[in-house]
């Protein structure tokens, strides 16, 4: 069957069998973030975006895709390379093998959740497995991360303020 | 693995239902379960376009449709105001975030699985499925018939004053439960779901009155019990029977003492 789906802002259109997956189109068409860790939907290292909400591509079939919007890591640099650089800051970066699948998750925590206890953060990332690390290093990343982004905020509250005094 | 030789989605529940009803043809919830078989489907049917994705709320009732994920499931606010967060207690160990918004309620009640936390909850909160063929029927009735071919469409859970506690028991974070238990307690009757056992989620009753003066230490002892010598539970790679039992009349004391703050 045909389908036409957005791969990254891109209308892609495709022919595919009843039974072909999201993560082989999405690999097939050069998106290599999307990881196939361990085929039982546990993982969490094919993590994608449908429709800006966090699946498994791995267990999504690409003809339920048809007609909506998927985003992988290649189309989220920007904020990938923003928060990743906290990963690496505390070495939490070792094969490097779970780390788009997981950036991907932690996008979509950020998007949803603004200041994440540590008990929030362990909770919403649960389903992203890394064979390598105790996830202490990932979850120091994140904790810099979501500093830096309010300090981010909070100064540009400030000079909101001053600009607004000034007038 | 799984094969799919054709997708279809449906565009009537009546066209779903049809297809639905040969052996080979199989219809899609989250896809998780399915997709972990060794199987060969003919026809997947998908019911994404039939608008049964969403919480209704009514005079008295919730409608959850059959497409509605895990995910829906524990956000919803007002289905989790009327069981005490019950609901969100639930699926929040269930995988991850991703998973949990692909995984349908549908999914998980119409296979009934000897794992399910999702059917521990709704029997709990004594809800009905609306079935295309049979039509409104009990969750407790369900739960007991035999696989067959027809379509759910929709839970019904009504509102009606209730206390509800869930606790599950799982060696490791994430993973399928080992034993899940639910308490509810409607117009002063009290309701006991134990499931996991590892088989389907069955119900029990105080039918010895022992909680007639009220729950204290002693009574919710003495109810779990109860529970515990009444429950048939069974050995699988997460538990033995022994152990299932034990954990059975420590979950049922441990919600009965939990409701007892409430």
């Amino acid at each position: 069957m045909q389908i036409k789906l957005w791969i990254n802002n891109k209308a892609v259109i495709k022919e595919a069998e009843a039974d072909l997956l999201l993560i082989d189109l999405l690999r097939n068409n050069g998106c290599y973030s999307v990881k196939r860790g361990c085929e039982t939907g546990n993982c969490g290292l094919c993590t994608v975006f449908v429709d800006e909400k966090p699946v498994l591509s791995c267990s999504t079939l690409a003809a339920r895709v048809n007609g909506k919007k998927v985003t992988t890591l290649e189309g989220l640099q920007r904020e990938a390379e923003d928060f990743g650089t906290y990963i690496a800051e505390q070495g939490a970066e070792q094969c490097g093998f779970c780390n788009p699948g997981f950036i991907m998750n932690a996008i979509a925590m950020f998007r949803e959740k603004q200041n994440p206890s540590d008990e929030e953060i362990k909770e919403y990332l649960a389903g992203n497995l890394c064979r390598c690390s105790g996830y202490e290093g990932q979850l120091r990343g994140i904790r810099a991360y979501l500093e830096y982004q309010q300090s981010k905020a909070a100064k540009a509250e400030l000079a909101a303020q001053n600009i607004s005094e000034v007038i | 693995m799984l094969t799919i030789s054709q997708y279809v989605r449906a565009e009537s529940i009546q066209q779903a239902y049809e297809l639905n009803q040969k052996r080979s043809n199989a219809v899609l919830g989250g896809m998780h379960w399915l997709k972990l078989q060794k199987r060969n489907v003919g026809t997947a049917i998908d019911l994404s376009d039939l608008g049964l994705d969403t919480i209704e709320e009514t005079e008295d009732s919730f409608l959850i449709g059959a497409m509605v994920t895990l995910r829906q499931l524990e956000l919803q606010r007002e289905l989790n105001d009327i069981s005490n967060n019950a609901l969100s207690e639930s699926v929040r160990q269930i995988v991850g975030v991703q998973f949990r918004n692909m995984a349908t309620v549908g999914g998980s009640i119409f296979g009934r699985y000897g794992f399910s936390d999702v059917l521990t909850v709704f029997l709990a909160l004594d809800a009905q499925v609306e079935l295309y063929n049979r039509g409104v029927i009990s969750l407790e009735e369900f739960s007991k018939l035999p696989y067959d071919r027809d379509l759910l469409l929709n839970l019904i859970v009504k509102k009606v004053n209730r206390k509800t506690v869930y606790l599950s028991q799982r060696n490791t974070k994430t993973d399928f439960p080992v034993l899940t238990c639910a308490v509810c307690k409607t117009d002063g009757k009290y309701r006991f779901v134990i499931g996991a056992r590892p088989k389907r989620a069955v119900c029990f009753y105080d039918e010895l009155g022992i909680l007639e003066n009220g729950i204290t230490e002693a009574s919710a002892a003495e109810l779990g019990n109860y529970i515990s010598s009444q429950v048939e539970t069974g050995s699988n790679m997460r538990g033995s029977e022994e152990y299932r039992r034990i954990l059975a009349g420590v979950l049922t004391k441990r919600a009965l003492l939990q409701m007892k703050e409430m």
